[in-house]
C-alpha cells in the first residue's frame, strides 16, 4: 500500500496527487484528513508521475496535508445474502443500525459484459397487476424497462405497485388460480390477489428487490422506505440511499454497487431480482459534473461523450444466463427535464433499454391512475412473453388491434376541438368512444388494483366489442369468433342513454 | 494482426498513462495500426497516434487496474481477420474472437486477457481442387473448394498479394485450414486459411452498375423502395421505431448468398435472440439453414469501446472475402451511430479538436470510405460479387439533421426513413413512405418487368401517386374532417387506406405474412388497384360513395398478406369486389 501527501491540486470533485510509483487505473484511494477524517475515491487517470482522483464524498475540507493511499485494487462490493433487509448508504455502508456485515465474497464493482451467447433469451412473463403494462407492453424477466416520467408526476407509486404486486405465474399455481377464477369468474379479483401473494410469498426466498436511490429527496426516501416495511417487502431488499444531499460524485457508485449485489442474488444464489434505479437523471447530471471537472470535450448538452456507454454498463446488466437460475430485471426511473424524451438522457436510455413506459401529465391531471401513456410506450420483449401457453392466445393481436384503434380515436380528438362532434362519420365516433373507455377503463385501475392478464385482456375485448368486427383487422378472425363479446353493441344500445351514443343514433338514422 | 499466428513480437514499451480505453506508451517501436499487447494481462489494443516516443493505443478491453510502468509488446501487424472455412455459423466478437470459444473458456461473463483464433485451426475440411498440376493461377483464383455448410460452397482462394505462377503440387482430401492444398513454383504455398488487414479494401478489378435487386421479402422495400444488389442504404429512426426488427428481417429474407450481421453497439438480449433464432429459421430462398449463410459479429453496448470501432470493419473485411469468391453479399450494421460514437470516444480521449457536436472532423471520411467498400464488383478472378450494406442509423431525439445521419445520406442511394407516429401506431414495417426514396428504382425496373409482370412500373407510379394524394388530402381533413370532402376525394382516402393497411403494413410476427415474394407484392397492390378501378366507374355511374366502401368484399384486402394460398384468394376477393360493385349500377 502506497501512502503519499503529495496532494498537488484540488479541483471540484478531483484531487490531483503527485506520485513516484505507478497506480492502476480505477484504482480506489483512502484520503486521510488530518482531523482524522476518512474520504475514498477512485484513480481517473494515471500517470507515471501524476494521478487524478475523484472524490466520492467531495472534496469539501481536503487540504494540501491530507495524507493519500493507493488500495492497489479496484473499488469492490462486499456482498452476502444477509444484505437482504439491510438499508445502505450510497457507498455500501449499513446505516440501520443492524449487525455487521460479515461479507461471503468481495466483487468488482464494474462488472463484467455477460457473452451473447451465454444469454437465456428472456421470455418469462412477469405479471404486474397494471393493464397498461401486462396488456400493451408487457413486462418479462431479465428485460430492462424504464419509466420515461418528469417532475411532479406519481412514477415512483407505479414504481412500487410494480415492485408489490409483480408476480410471475408459475404453472403449478397457474392450475389452481384458473380453478378459482373458472368457478368464482373475476368478480372474485381478491382471492385472485391473494392466491398470487401467496405464490410469491410461498417462494418467498426467490423473489427480491434492489433500490438504488441516486439523489431523491428524503421524503421519497421514506416513501419508498415506508412502503417496503408496510408489505413486508423490506424483508427481501437491499436498499441504497444515495439522497439528495450526498456527495453527487458518489452516485456513480450507488447503481454499480447495487448491480453487483443483484448479480450475485441472482447469478449465484438464484433469487429474482427486480432492480428499481431512482432517479437515472440525477446519475447522468453526477456524470456531466465529473466531466467538467475533468476539463473534457463535451457532447450533446454537456453530457459527456461517452454517457451511452457509461448507461450501457449499467443497463445491460439485467437479463438471464442459461443455466442459472435467477434473473435481474430493472426498472430505472428518469425524470424527462422538461418532459422532452429527445433531451440526452431519455434519448440514450431509450436506445439501450428494451423499451419504455411513459408517465404521461396530462393523463394525470384528468386523474387517471397510474397515468401510463401507451402510444409512446414500448416493450420490445413483448412478442416473445406472450400467446399461448405463456399469457392467452388473443393478447398479441388484441394488444395491437387496440394501439391501432387507440391511436386512430386519440387523433380524432384533435380534429373534434375543430368540427365538433356532429361532423365526424359513425365510424370516428367509435373510435372516439373508444379512445376514452380506454383511458378510464383500461388503464385507469388506480394504484391499488391488481388485475390479471386474463381479466385485462378481457377488458380489452369489452371495449374493441364496441366496434364492429369488420374492423378488426389485425385480430386472427377465428379469434374474434371466440372472445368477440356480441352482447356488449346491444348492450351499448339499451342504456343509450349518453349523449354520444344518442348523437350516433340519429346519425345512423340519418344515413 | 490475427490471432491465428504466432507473430514475432519486436520492440517492447512500456505504459506512460492510462485513461479508459486509451493508453500511452513509451519506448515502443510500433507503426500505425499495429497491433500491441497491453499490460501484464496482455489486453489486444491497436496504435492510433505516434508523437515522438510516445505511442497512444486504443484497447479492446476493459483497463482497470492496469497501470503505468507494465510492458507493452508489438506484434508489428495490423489488425488482420482469419478468413477461411468455418467462419458461417459463427459468432464473433468486434476483433473476431468467437463468443462461444470464450464462453467455454471463461464462462458466462467476457473476462480480459483471452485470445482466440477466428477459425478453428484444428478442424479438418474436405478440400477438392479445381486445378491440376501444371495450370497457370494468378492471385485471387479459385484453386478448390470446400463444402463449408449445407448451403454455401467455399471457394478456396489465392491470396490477393500473391504472384502466382505454375502450379507445381495440389492435395486432395481432409486438411486443417493451416496445411498447404497448393504449391506453386514460386515457392508460394496456397492453404485454405489467409488473413486480411481490416482497415485495407480487398482488391477487385472494376464496380459495375448493379441492376439486379435485393429481393427483401418486404412490401414497402422490394415494391416502392426497392435496392439493387451492390446497393447501399440507411435505415435512420428513432428509438421504438423499428430499425433492429427491420434490419433482422432483411437478415432473415434477402436474397443474399451470405448474410454478414453486425450488432455494433446494441443490446445484448438482442443479439441473443438473433443468436437463439437465426439457426432454427430457414432460408425462405434455400430452404437450408439460416445460419448456414450467416456470420454474426456482436459487440453489444457493454463491450470495449474500442472493438466497437473496430466490429464494422471486421464485418466488412469477412464480407469482402466472400463476394471475392463470386458471391453477393449483404452486410447489415446495427448500428452505425455506435460505431460514430466510439469514434467520437476515442477521438475526445485524444484531445483531439472537435468536429459538430463533438464527433471528430474525419467522421464524414470514415463514413465514406466504409460505404464505398459496398458495390457491384468484377473480382480479381474474373467473377462477378457484390456486396450490399445496410446501415441502421439512431439520430439521438430522431432528429435527422444531426451529423452521422446527415453523412450517411450524401453517401447511400436508399433510405428507409422509420417514422415515430407510424410505430406508435403499430404500423410495422414503420418505413415512411413521403420520406424515404430508392435512387435505384430507374435501374432495377428492367429486372422487375422481366421478371415479375410487365406494368410493374405503372402499377407501383399509381400507388405513390395515391399516397402522395391521400398526405394532401389528410391536411385537409384535419381542418374540416372527412365527411366535407367530395366523393372522389373521400374515396381516395379510402383506397389509400387500403394501401396503408393490406399493402404497406407486414406483420413480421406472423409465418406467411413476414416474406412476401415480388409476385405477391405485385398481386396485393394489383388487387387494391382493382379495387380502385372497380370503385371509381361505380362513383362515375352514380353508386354514393358510402355504399361502394361499403361493401364487404373489400376489408378482405387486408387478409391477402395473412394468406398462404394467395393467387386464388386474390382472384376471388377481386371477382366479389368487382361483382358486388357492378350489381349496384
Amino acid at each position: 500500500m502506497k501512502e503519499y501527501q503529495t496532494i498537488e491540486e484540488i479541483s471540484g470533485p478531483l484531487v490531483f496527487v503527485e506520485i513516484d510509483e505507478p497506480v492502476g487505473y480505477d484504482e480506489i484511494v483512502e484520503i486521510e484528513l488530518p482531523n482524522g477524517e476518512q474520504k475514498r475515491g477512485q484513480v481517473l487517470e494515471s500517470s507515471e508521475e501524476f494521478a487524478s482522483i475523484q472524490v466520492f464524498e467531495g472534496t469539501g475540507s481536503i487540504n494540501r496535508d491530507a495524507s493519500v493511499r493507493f488500495l492497489g485494487e479496484t473499488m469492490k462490493m462486499p456482498i452476502t445474502e444477509d444484505l437482504l433487509g439491510r438499508v445502505l448508504d450510497g457507498s455500501g455502508r449499513p446505516i440501520d443500525d443492524g449487525p455487521e456485515i460479515v461479507p461471503d465474497d468481495r466483487q468488482d464493482i464494474v462488472g463484467a459484459a455477460i457473452n451473447p451467447t451465454a444469454r437465456e433469451y428472456p421470455e418469462e412473463f412477469i405479471q404486474t397487476g397494471v393493464s397498461a403494462i401486462d396488456g400493451m407492453n408487457t413486462l418479462v424477466r431479465g428485460q430492462k424497462l424504464p419509466i420515461f416520467s418528469g417532475s411532479g408526476l406519481p412514477h415512483n407509486d407505479l414504481a412500487l405497485q410494480i415492485a408489490r404486486q409483480a408476480s410471475v405465474p408459475e404453472e403449478e399455481t397457474d392450475a389452481t388460480v384458473d380453478g378459482s377464477s373458472g368457478e368464482t369468474e373475476t368478480d372474485d379479483a381478491v382471492t385472485d390477489e391473494a392466491a398470487d401473494i401467496e405464490a410469491t410469498d410461498d417462494e418467498g426466498s426467490e423473489f427480491a428487490v434492489v433500490f438504488a436511490a441516486m439523489g431523491i429527496t428524503a421524503e421519497e426516501s421514506n416513501e419508498f422506505l415506508a412502503d417496503f416495511e408496510r408489505t413486508g417487502a423490506l424483508e427481501r431488499s437491499v436498499v441504497f440511499a444515495n439522497l439528495a444531499d450526498d456527495p453527487a460524485v458518489e452516485r456513480q457508485i450507488t447503481p454499480r454497487l447495487a448491480l453487483t449485489t443483484a448479480e450475485y442474488l441472482a447469478f449465484e444464489k438464484g433469487y429474482h431480482v427486480l432492480v428499481i434505479l431512482t432517479d437515472m437523471t440525477n446519475y447522468c447530471e453526477a456524470l456531466r459534473q465529473i466531466g467538467a471537472a475533468r476539463e473534457e470535450v463535451p457532447g450533446r448538452r454537456g453530457y459527456p461523450g461517452y454517457m451511452y456507454t457509461d448507461l450501457a454498463q449499467l443497463y445491460e446488466r439485467a437479463g438471464r444466463i442459461k443455466g442459472r437460475e435467477g434473473s435481474v430485471t430493472q426498472i430505472p426511473i428518469l425524470t424527462m427535464p422538461g418532459d422532452d424524451d429527445t433531451h440526452p438522457i431519455p434519448d440514450l436510455t431509450g436506445y439501450i433499454t428494451e423499451g419504455q413506459i411513459y408517465v404521461d401529465r396530462n393523463l394525470n391531471s384528468q386523474g387517471v391512475a397510474p397515468p401510463i401513456n401507451v402510444l409512446p410506450s414500448l416493450s420490445r420483449l413483448m412478442d416473445d412473453g406472450i400467446g399461448e401457453g405463456l399469457t392467452r392466445e388473443d393478447h398479441g393481436d388484441v394488444s395491437d388491434q387496440l394501439y391501432a384503434a387507440y391511436a386512430e380515436g386519440e387523433d380524432l380528438r384533435d380534429l373534434v376541438n375543430i368540427v365538433g362532434r356532429e361532423a365526424l362519420s359513425d365510424r370516428d365516433n367509435l373510435y372516439l368512444d373508444l379512445a376514452d373507455r380506454f383511458e378510464g377503463e383500461f388503464v385507469d385501475q388506480g394504484f391499488d388494483t391488481n388485475r390479471d392478464v386474463e381479466e385485462t385482456l378481457d377488458i380489452g375485448w369489452e371495449l374493441l366489442s364496441t366496434l364492429p368486427k369488420t374492423e378488426l383487422n389485425r385480430i386472427d378472425e377465428d379469434l374474434i369468433e371466440e372472445y368477440y363479446r356480441e352482447d356488449i353493441e346491444s348492450e351499448t344500445g339499451d342504456e343509450g342513454a349518453t349523449d354520444e351514443e344518442s348523437e350516433e343514433q340519429t346519425a345512423e338514422a340519418e344515413a | 494482426m490475427s490471432q491465428a499466428t504466432d507473430t514475432q513480437v519486436t520492440e517492447d514499451g512500456t505504459i506512460a498513462s492510462v485513461s479508459g480505453p486509451v493508453v500511452v506508451a513509451t519506448d515502443l517501436g510500433a507503426r500505425m495500426n499495429d497491433v500491441v499487447y497491453v499490460g501484464d494481462e496482455g489486453l489486444m489494443g491497436e496504435v492510433i497516434e505516434i508523437e515522438g516516443n510516445r505511442t497512444t493505443i486504443q484497447v479492446y478491453e476493459e483497463t482497470s487496474n492496469v497501470a503505468p510502468g507494465e510492458p507493452v509488446a508489438n506484434t508489428g501487424e495490423p489488425l488482420s481477420v482469419d478468413l477461411g472455412p468455418g467462419m458461417l455459423y459463427s459468432i464473433y466478437d468486434g476483433v473476431q474472437r468467437p463468443l462461444d470459444v470464450l464462453e467455454d473458456q471463461m464462462g458466462a461473463f467476457l473476462d480480459r486477457g483471452v485470445d482466440a483464433p477466428g477459425i478453428d485451426l484444428d478442424e479438418e475440411w474436405a478440400f477438392t481442387p479445381t486445378v491440376e498440376e501444371g495450370d497457370e493461377i494468378g492471385a485471387g483464383d479459385v484453386v478448390g473448394t470446400v463444402p463449408e455448410t449445407e448451403s454455401i460452397e467455399h471457394r478456396v482462394l489465392v491470396p490477393p498479394d500473391y504472384d502466382g505462377g505454375e502450379v507445381t503440387s495440389v492435395e486432395e482430401g481432409e486438411f486443417t485450414v493451416e496445411e498447404p492444398v497448393v504449391e506453386i513454383d514460386s515457392g508460394e504455398e496456397v492453404t485454405m486459411h489467409q488473413e486480411w488487414p481490416v482497415r485495407e479494401a480487398r482488391p477487385t478489378v472494376d464496380k459495375e452498375t448493379p441492376t439486379t435487386p435485393l429481393v427483401t421479402g418486404q412490401r414497402v422495400q422490394d415494391g416502392l423502395f426497392p435496392l439493387a444488389k451492390g446497393g447501399t442504404a440507411a435505415i435512420p429512426g428513432p428509438f421504438g421505431s423499428g430499425k433492429t426488427v427491420t434490419q433482422q428481417s432483411l437478415a432473415k429474407f434477402a436474397d443474399a448468398d451470405i448474410v454478414v450481421y453486425i450488432g455494433c453497439g446494441e443490446r445484448g438480449n438482442e443479439m441473443t435472440e438473433v443468436i437463439d433464432d437465426f439457426p432454427e429459421l430457414e432460408d425462405p430462398n434455400t430452404g437450408k439453414p439460416l445460419m448456414s449463410r450467416t456470420c454474426l459479429i456482436a459487440n453489444t453496448s457493454n463491450m470495449p469501446v474500442a472493438a466497437r470501432e473496430s466490429c464494422v470493419y471486421t464485418g466488412i473485411t469477412i464480407a469482402e472475402y466472400y463476394r471475392d469468391m463470386g458471391y453477393d453479399v449483404a452486410l447489415m450494421a446495427d448500428s452505425t451511430s455506435r460505431w460514430a460514437e466510439a469514434m467520437r470516444e476515442i477521438s475526445s480521449r485524444l484531445e483531439e479538436m472537435p468536429g459538430e457536436e463533438g464527433y471528430p472532423a474525419y467522421l464524414a471520411a470514415r463514413l465514406s470510405e466504409f460505404y464505398e467498400r459496398a458495390g457491384y464488383f468484377r473480382t480479381i478472378n474474373g467473377r462477378e460479387g457484390s456486396i450490399s450494406v445496410v446501415g441502421a442509423v439512431s439520430p439521438p431525439g430522431g432528429d435527422f439533421s444531426e451529423p452521422v445521419t446527415q453523412n450517411t445520406l450524401r453517401i447511400v442511394k436508399t433510405f428507409w426513413a422509420l417514422d415515430n407516429d407510424l410505430a406508435e401506431r403499430r404500423h410495422f414495417p414503420a418505413i415512411n413512405w413521403d420520406e424515404s426514396y430508392s435512387l435505384y428504382r430507374d435501374q432495377l425496373d428492367p429486372w422487375f418487368v422481366e421478371n415479375v409482370a410487365t406494368d410493374w412500373p405503372d402499377v407501383r407510379q399509381w400507388a405513390i401517386d395515391t399516397l402522395d394524394e391521400e398526405s394532401e388530402l389528410q391536411e385537409i381533413v384535419q381542418l374540416v374532417g372527412e365527411d366535407a370532402l367530395p366523393d372522389d376525394q373521400q374515396l381516395t382516402l379510402e383506397i389509400a387506406r387500403y394501401l396503408r393497411e393490406a399493402f404497406l403494413q407486414q406483420n413480421a410476427l406472423d409465418d406467411v405474412d413476414a416474406y412476401c415474394s415480388p409476385e405477391k407484392t405485385y398481386l396485393i397492390m394489383g388487387a387494391i388497384k382493382t379495387y380502385n378501378d372497380e370503385a371509381f366507374a361505380a362513383l362515375d355511374a352514380g353508386v354514393p360513395v358510402e355504399e361502394i366502401t361499403d361493401i364487404d368484399a373489400a376489408p378482405r384486402l387486408n387478409r391477402i398478406g395473412t394468406t398462404a394460398e394467395y393467387e386464388a384468394f386474390i382472384d376471388d376477393v377481386e371477382d366479389s369486389i368487382e361483382s358486388q360493385l357492378r350489381e349496384k349500377y
